[in-house]
């Protein structure tokens, strides 16, 4: 009876030491976050909710890995507007949350370039899913990544079909006047002439709603083909008003034209036009139909470009955490180390294929789509026929293939 | 009828005669106002294009900042721009005229400018695209004449509009009519957010959009084309737009200087205490200024709508300062000065955008700076704007 009351007194001072002892760690930040940021309201936000849904759905996939270690992980959207100063007071908020490990994020680069600078300030890693200007990685910042092409390489792809297969003389080039739209304009003009094709303007332009302005002229010189670099809620009112004003050139535009939301403002004038992209339709990644239908299940809608992108950033991201939780022996990892982790990604293999990332945070392979709209309905949008598509290295890659 | 008629004096002849004065005062004249100044602002825009153009073009000019491209004969490009240019140049500035018309009307009255009218501008064209998704769901966006739907889609736009622009009043800027005069602007400003951001939440709510194309492309009507000549040619659209205008333009003369309402809105404008002496209810003339500015701004709003094909919560800024510009240009508080400036601020924009693409140096971004120098320069000649008279201000 003794040692029985014995027994239960000792039973109960185990518990309650162990309570106290668990009570400190439980309360220690055992929770790990990732951000996301895009546009969730006003004109693109049709890319951006996608960003948003690739995230969530990875998370909550594949959380698991992480949890399994004892963190818990948590998914923090954020919404940038498509505005550089959105952008910059949201990053500021995301460092100072000292359980966000992980930034999945931007879709326009002219916001990703100044928020990128406060996250490597804090060496907070961010994979970017659709930034494609040079400059996000070309600065070698530690912290920056994206998973997408480049837009020398996309500009240059664009132009190459342009010039081989559409056999277009002139050419009248526009763009949005953002880092993005006329970064990728300037790529796209500068093939083109020294492929001899002769570009008659380059003009970028804010407007958004009367194009009157920028149309006039280009009816009166009647080129071969006219390209917007910039974002499919301007553009496609362009192409509907020039269409309508009886310009006959051919469309061709970058990335920025992939959502489903170019038709429905652009109508019959956007069909048959061209456009690249870093981020081919979900459907053509073979590892990609299972997402394809968890998505469709989730979310109650089809994947719009850049979903399947910011899924494998996730997991990009997820693998590094549980690497560098497991490097520092089941304690919270910092910052730094996972973007150590992230960076030395080899070989990965994502829902859109295999990724490396070289030592500027590019993946060392991407491919370039040339794709073709073929219909005005908005549903059919995924289902616009892939042309051609282009494989390049980025260019540290290309360096040390040269080296070599 | 500017005269009384005792039904003893009616007699065929009579009737006619009145109706023929009638008609020659009350439309005819304004359209030939109308006419008038498209012609004066059109022909002076195009002479100085042709000019500009043929000067240089020329070598002799050395200005070689310019950089224009050798490969161009700017001359030649002006003169196949031109018929372009100065429809877009007449179309955009019908719009900017008619919702000029309502700061002006709210100035001439309150002497204080109505910010928000920007907005009721924008409520206008989300009204259309509204009137026009629930024709297409019902399936008689097809089956309708395309007139009856412009119609419908204006009527209703005015009568929305109309009504926000009296409740605007009645809650944000009757209570400070005796405040100080900054005091409604900043109260206008705020209406004008709330606005914008009512719009926006109420289609997110409604339909889940932001983008609100307008489904013009669904009507072979309106993309139908018009050819006038070679290269020069127009769609349905352009003409509704230049139409309607014209019809609103009119029938705002009419009423402002016809009926007896627009007797006492023209009293009240010149002396609100007086008018008041005399009888007028000078609240119910406010309430009519604002109902019928705000009226106005709803159709422009379609109009605007019809011809840009997609809206957002955000399209009205832009078109509303410029609207507010001419009404400045003009003259503000005077009716046909908003117009005029209208008509010549949609030129000098068509002018100037026409023109600087040829520029590599300085490029199309600047033609709102060359435009709105122009403005600065009539300012200074004119302070008033080109028909505001010289009034003593009680300051």
């Amino acid at each position: 009876m003794k040692t029985l009351k014995l027994f239960a007194i000792l039973a109960i001072v185990a518990l309650i030491a162990q309570v106290f002892a668990a009570a400190p760690i439980s309360a220690q930040e055992r929770v790990i976050k990732i951000a996301s940021q895009s546009p969730l309201s006003g004109g693109q936000s049709t890319l951006g909710t996608a960003i948003r849904n690739g995230t969530e759905l990875a998370i909550i996939q594949l959380g698991k890995q992480v949890e399994e270690l004892g963190f818990k992980l948590e998914y923090v959207p954020f919404d940038d507007q498509a505005t550089p100063d959105v952008g910059v007071s949201n990053a500021q908020n995301i460092v100072n949350d000292a359980a966000i490990l992980a930034v999945i994020g931007h879709l326009n680069s002219g916001v990703a370039l100044p928020s990128s600078e406060i996250y490597n300030r804090e060496n907070l890693v961010m994979i970017s899913p659709a930034n494609t200007n040079v400059n996000i990685t070309d600065r070698g910042y530690p912290t920056v990544n994206r998973v997408c092409g480049r837009d020398d390489a996309q500009g240059a792809a664009g132009a190459k079909f342009a010039v081989e297969e559409l056999k277009i003389k002139t050419a009248y080039v526009l763009h949005d006047k953002t880092a993005y739209g006329e970064g990728v304009a300037n790529f796209f003009a500068q093939a083109l002439e020294q492929a001899g094709v002769e570009v008659l303007g380059f003009e970028g332009t804010e407007e958004k709603a009367n194009f009157d302005a920028v149309i006039t002229p280009i009816l009166a010189q009647e080129p071969d083909l006219v390209y917007f670099g910039g974002i499919y809620n301007q553009a496609a009112v362009f192409f509907r008003q020039a269409r309508e004003k009886g310009l006959k050139s051919q469309f061709m535009g970058p990335d920025g034209m992939d959502s489903s939301d170019l038709v429905k403002i652009g109508g019959e004038a956007v069909v048959d036009m061209i456009y690249t992209t870093t981020a081919g339709p979900a459907a053509l990644y073979p590892a990609a139909a299972q997402f394809i239908e968890d998505y469709k299940k989730q979310f109650n809608d089809d994947p719009e470009p850049y979903a399947a992108e910011a899924y494998a950033a996730t997991q990009i991201v997820i693998n590094a955490l549980v690497k560098a939780i497991k490097e520092n022996n089941g304690q919270m990892p910092t910052r730094a180390q996972v973007a150590k982790a992230v960076r030395e990604t080899q070989d990965f293999e994502t829902i859109i294929g295999k990724i490396s990332f070289d030592a500027n945070g590019d993946p060392k392979f991407a491919t370039y789509y040339i794709l073709r709209v073929a219909s005005a309905d908005p549903e059919k949008w995924g289902q616009n026929p892939l042309i051609a598509s282009i494989e390049a290295p980025s260019p540290l890659t290309a360096k040390e293939q040269a080296g070599k | 009828m500017t005269a009384i008629l005792r039904p003893e004096d009616i007699t065929a002849n009579k009737l006619i005669s009145s109706a023929a004065e009638w008609t020659l005062q009350y439309v005819l004249k304004p359209i030939g106002q109308i006419l008038l100044f498209v012609f004066i602002a059109g022909g002076s825009i195009s002479l100085l294009a042709l000019v500009v153009g043929f000067v240089l073009q020329t070598d002799w000019h050395g200005i070689d900042i310019l950089r224009v491209p050798a490969r161009i004969n700017l001359f030649e490009q002006v003169l196949r721009q031109l018929p372009n240019m100065l429809l877009d140049g007449i179309t955009i500035g019908f719009v900017y005229a008619v919702i000029a018309l309502g700061y002006t009307m709210v100035y001439g009255v309150l002497k204080f400018i109505n910010f928000a009218h920007s907005e009721i501008f924008m409520l206008g064209a989300v009204v259309g695209y509204e009137v026009m998704m629930r024709l297409n769901e019902a399936e008689l966006l097809s089956s309708l004449p395309p007139l009856l739907v412009v119609v419908l889609m204006i009527v209703m736009a005015m009568v929305v509009c109309g009504g926000t622009a009296v409740i605007v009043e009645r809650v944000a800027y009757k209570p400070l009519r005796g405040a100080p005069r900054l005091v409604p602007l900043i109260s206008a400003i705020g209406v004008s957010f709330f606005l914008t951001d009512f719009v926006r939440a109420f289609q997110a709510l409604n339909r889940n959009v932001f983008n609100m194309p307008y489904l013009t492309d669904r009507v072979p009507f309106f993309n139908e084309r018009i050819v006038f000549a070679q290269g020069v040619s127009t769609t349905y659209t352009t003409v509704i737009i230049i139409v309607s205008a014209i019809i609103m333009l009119v029938g705002l003369n009419y009423f402002v200087n016809a009926t007896k309402i627009g007797k006492g809105i023209r009293a009240v404008s010149q002396d609100q205490a007086t008018a008041s002496l005399m009888g007028i209810n000078v609240n119910q003339m406010i309430t009519i200024t604002f109902l019928v500015g705000g009226a106005l701004g709803g159709a422009a709003g379609v109009l605007f709508g019809l011809k840009t094909t997609n809206i957002t919560p955000y399209v009205g800024f832009i078109p509303g300062l410029k609207a507010f510009t001419a009404a400045v240009l003009g003259g503000i508080g005077n009716i046909t000065g908003a117009m005029l400036g209208g008509l010549l601020l949609g030129m000098l924009e068509a002018f100037f955008s026409a023109l600087l693409p040829y520029f590599p140096a300085l490029g199309l971004g600047y033609s709102d700076i060359f435009a709105f120098a122009v403005l600065i320069l009539v300012l200074l000649f004119r302070p008033t704007g080109l028909l505001g008279k010289k009034v003593d201000e009680k300051v």
